[in-house]
């Protein structure tokens, strides 16, 4: 650990000294994104190792610390289906629970919901899906059943004063319908939005999008839904992610997902690429002189810059 | 191989049905983008594995038949600083030459020049910086005297009726000096321009820049060359290399450098990734409606084939995901 927090101060300092801010009027860009973190939740889910109670905790204590105001704890799902998220209710209850943070967690129906609001929840995260036959192989029912169900859940979470935030998968692609209409994508936006969830999260599940598609997508959803009260989450399978995300922003969200160290992966394609990374979304918003809360340079100021440093050292091989 | 030939059309074909095409108006968009592709020369010349004469021949031959219409072949320096580029004649001499395909290499000075014209070459490249300290570390001299050196290259090649494009590095940022003003890459990049090179390619060299950068560099940059003459050529040390990309076709760039796998490193950046790789940007432009000529399946063949020679794993996100349905 020594020799690591060695080094990363350089590798800092090295960033801190190259990097550049905008200047340009990037007058469609927010001002400020709120990163949400499913990195715990979303990134580990779609890990093939399993690790330990103490280790997630741990975890999200240090996402905590870095400043990040979201972070998706866990999934109050059937250890049976997601046997990494089994220790849901202990991770709830063992992490740091810090002011300004909120931790929502994934619950897939209302057995689901009582068990995470009996385990300290304060938000919920529901799922559904732009294509049918996503959401009939995942949840085995039609898009229209899936919101009944999601129904019973808010009107519950509303009784119990708990914030309910949704997610629309497939939004780009689906793996089993292929081409998915904004249209369809707009429909299921607004019908979460009008549930009372306060906030939608676009998911390019299997990151098949790309910039113009985001863009067609978005134009929909934002007809029928204000775009404070969306988010984008972008899978980097092909990567896209970034770019994907940059046009996101260029058409007014504010709100990005994204995972620490790019975790996860996806089921539909063998060794691909997991979620965007947490880390690389805020080296771009930074740059774009967007504020984050978790800024990577946050504690740089502490140390000098040493001209010396070998990694910046001249190599000459570019004659 | 027999296996990776079937596995490939599995993974296309799931590619093919996934993926829908904007029909946004993307109005300051380019219509068709001419790639670059210097995994031959910039990516090869950064992996520390050296290959061997008839590998790089073969890999520049499949590009070739991916469609690609520029291809970075070689590097005609001395071998004492880039091993790897050593045997830069005889890839010239070995490779298939297309029709309609241009086998650019680059040149650090007219005694490289003359060896390339000698082993064939019909077009040649030439690296300058936005950098004085950059340029001062790598080629020991300032950016002006560089100037009279490129000069005399220039003369030469135009003599020959041999074409030149211009590298600038460290667009959006330098090892050395941190951040560049982007007046002074529209200045090099000016200079270039009105000496003769027909396009000059702006590199964001070790990956610092993000889009506003970008925007803020070419803003300055399209002031003094035609937007045409441009070609942004993005590394993907800290993830950038895509989006950058993104915001320069925004801004009217429509000739991109990219390399097969995302080859290269950075020798600035232990352990960092290299050039943005042409199979992710092949996508994204094709997403986009936008003409490229690539065959992304033999592109994945050629990147599927150099990375087995090398024994690294791709870089290229399209190239690693395998559908599985």
């Amino acid at each position: 650990m020594a020799a690591m927090t060695k080094a990363l101060p350089r590798r800092l300092v090295g960033l801190a000294s190259l990097r550049a801010v905008s200047t340009s009027s990037m007058d469609t860009l927010p001002k400020q994104v709120k990163i949400v973190e499913v990195g715990p939740r979303d990134g580990l889910q779609n890990e093939k190792n399993i690790v330990s109670t103490p280790v997630k905790i741990k975890l999200i204590d240090m996402l905590s610390e870095a400043g990040l105001s979201v972070i998706e704890a866990t999934s109050f799902v059937s250890p049976k289906w997601v046997p990494q998220m089994a220790d849901h209710a202990e991770v709830l209850k063992g992490i740091q629970k810090f002011p300004g943070i909120t931790y929502p967690v994934l619950i897939p129906n209302l057995k689901g919901f009582e068990a995470a609001v009996a385990a300290g929840a304060k938000e919920v995260s529901i799922f559904g899906a732009a294509s049918e036959l996503f959401t009939k192989k995942n949840i085995n029912c039609s898009i229209e059943e899936s919101f009944q169900r999601f129904d019973a859940i808010l009107k519950a979470a509303q009784s119990a004063n708990i914030s309910v935030r949704g997610y629309v998968s497939c939004v780009l692609g689906c793996p089993y319908e292929g081409k998915i209409s904004p249209a369809k994508v707009a429909e299921v936006t607004k019908k979460f939005y009008s549930m009372g969830c306060y906030e939608i999260s676009l998911g390019d599940t299997i990151g098949v999008g790309t910039p113009g598609i985001m863009k067609d997508m978005l134009s929909a959803v934002m007809q029928e839904v204000p775009p404070a009260a969306l988010a984008v989450h972008c899978h980097d399978t092909y990567g896209q992610a970034l770019a994907n995300t940059l046009m996101a922003l260029q058409m007014g969200v504010s709100v990005v997902d994204s995972s620490v160290a790019g975790l996860g992966g996806c089921p539909y394609a063998q060794g691909a690429s997991g979620n965007l990374a947490t880390e690389d979304l805020v080296y771009m918003l930074e740059g774009l002189g967007i504020h984050t809360d978790s800024p990577l340079l946050s504690h740089l100021g502490e140390r000098s810059v040493d001209p010396q440093i070998p990694s910046f050292q001249l190599q000459d091989k570019w004659n």
